[in-house]
């Protein structure tokens, strides 16, 4: 079977798509103690942590997407970018979700006072309110209809990363090691866009 | 001695520690366990609890000041800590401060003070009565736990010690020892930790150095073998693992107002009309309710406002938050 090929693909997809689901089904098995797993003492913080984090490694995945695909030449990969962009949106529309529900009861003046007052929270909300019309142009039906368009839309994803780290590196109370990583990840996939970009340019 | 158990459990529900501990190890291996997960706790409250462990102590009595709100259980309290010697995810200390030794210790009194010395732990504790005192613990990250700690008021130590008239903060130091404590490897915190309180602060009688957990020698990850308890102000200025106590006349700055003072401040009194800069400090979660439980209120002194209130008359605690 030759990467690629249709039966490859018909293979790949399903696996690929079972395993993104992993986090919600081991983080869903925790939350009803199956197995001995469990949530610790503040369930909700930690549903909240997890599916922010997981949001955050699915977005840092699809756009690792392009710099892996130059630097293997393995043009396939692409074919699992919209699948790893939909999941990042999936986990933060859940991390919202645990946010606006189990944390905040849906108190709507308490969210709202929380996204115009404190920083981190705009930031985030910005972020997902930007992903939701990447969401919804991802068919192959829109890309069609948007043309030019699509790929200039979908830059946003660059923002919207930047914002996504921003938000949590924010809102640890001391130690950002972890938000420190996932900074120094994100600003290594854009570098490799910026000297791509300079490549080119010089060779065209 | 009569200590509330939140639930009873029959022992053949209890998976034997090494097993659970093993089942982890493995499960964490394959990466199954994301940082955020522990053994055995369902999101419809406490559904399983592991101990209490540890020596018990003897002679404890029962005190006025314990509030007769519905206890934590002995899991959430040891295994949900802020406790940076030994890492700063709240599940690090139940994991790294397993092979700490809290025995021989000492406590190294000086200062503005009558009776410095070197005193040793025993010489401390023994001899005075132990009190148990629930306390509602109100952390700065706006959640709070109910916890049934053993203790002795701070202000019958302080006698001891005979304060002269300059002394009008106690600054409290932590053990500074990286190799015992690991977190302490890494400089997130200006180690050692440091606390303090006014001196009427540290005498007022709701003031405890806590040597004990659920009637048990207190565990390593809540600060053995002894610390302090506040219960009206934020959880960070309850210092654990104390090996010094300075008597002083100039106001000391406590470790999480050297680190970020917009953010802590050297009261840090509960309450609920001054935000964090991040987040609001009106409500909070109480720790063990399960995901559908809400916040609820904060109160102003964690509670205590009757009792302490008065410490603070003309101070603007706005400022001085």
């Amino acid at each position: 079977m030759k990467p690629g090929s249709k039966s490859f693909f018909r293979l790949t997809k399903p696996v690929v798509f079972l395993v993104c689901l992993l986090p919600l089904v081991i983080l869903t098995a925790s939350a009803f103690s199956v197995a001995g797993l469990g949530l610790g003492a503040n369930p909700i913080e930690a549903l909240l942590h997890e599916f922010g984090r997981w949001g955050l490694k699915f977005l840092l995945l699809s756009l690792a997407i392009t710099p892996l695909r130059r630097w293997t030449g393995w043009n396939w990969l692409i074919r699992f970018r919209r699948m790893l962009g939909l999941f990042a949106f999936f986990y933060i529309l859940l991390h919202f979700v645990v946010y606006a529900v189990l944390d905040q009861g849906l108190d709507i003046a308490v969210i709202i006072e929380d996204v115009l007052k404190r920083p981190y929270i705009t930031l985030g909300m910005a972020a997902l309110l930007m992903l939701v019309p990447l969401a919804v142009t991802s068919t192959k039906g829109m890309m069609r209809r948007l043309g030019k368009r699509w790929q200039k839309l979908h830059r946003l994803v660059y923002v919207i990363a930047i914002l996504g780290v921003w938000h949590f590196y924010w809102q640890v109370k001391l130690d950002t090691l972890d938000a420190t990583v996932y900074a120094l990840i994100l600003a290594g996939l854009l570098g490799t866009r910026v000297y791509f970009a300079r490549m080119s340019r010089r060779s065209g | 001695m009569l200590i509330k158990r939140p639930d009873s459990i029959i022992p053949s529900e209890i998976t034997d520690e090494s097993v659970y501990l093993n089942r982890r190890e493995l499960l964490k291996r394959a990466g199954l366990v994301t940082a955020g997960a522990l053994a055995g706790h369902s999101v419809f409250a406490s559904a399983s609890d592991q101990g209490p462990t540890g020596r018990v102590l003897e002679g404890i009595q029962k005190s006025q000041y314990s509030t007769d709100e519905q206890v934590n259980s002995w899991t959430d309290i040891t295994t949900y800590n802020n406790y940076y010697e030994f890492g700063t995810g709240k599940e690090d200390p139940s994991r790294n401060a397993v092979d700490f030794e809290p025995r021989p210790w000492s406590v190294t009194v000086n200062g503005e003070c009558d009776r410095p010395g070197t005193y040793d732990y025993e010489d401390l504790v023994s001899g005075r009565v132990l009190e148990e005192r629930i306390y509602r613990l109100r952390c700065v990250e706006a959640w709070s736990m109910v916890i049934p700690w053993v203790g002795i008021p701070l202000s019958s130590l302080v006698k001891q010690f005979e304060p002269n008239s300059k002394a009008k903060f106690v600054r409290f130091k932590t053990l500074h020892d990286p190799k015992r404590m690991p977190g302490q490897r890494r400089r997130n915190l200006d180690w050692p930790y440091e606390e303090g309180l006014t001196i009427e602060e540290a005498m007022h009688p709701l003031t405890l150095i806590a040597v004990g957990l659920y009637g048990r020698e207190l565990p390593n990850q809540n600060g053995a073998p002894m610390r302090l308890v506040v219960p009206w102000k934020y959880g960070f200025k309850s210092i654990k693992a104390i090996v010094e106590i300075n008597f002083t006349e100039k106001r000391p700055v406590s470790s999480w107002e050297q680190a970020i003072p917009n953010e802590y401040g050297f009261y840090a009194n509960v309450n609920p009309e001054v935000s964090h800069p991040r987040w609001s400090q009106a409500r909070e979660r109480p720790i063990g309710a399960g995901v559908f439980a809400s916040k609820k209120p904060t109160l102003m002194f964690n509670g205590y406002a009757d009792q302490v209130a008065s410490l603070y008359t003309g101070l603007d605690l706005r400022k001085n938050f």
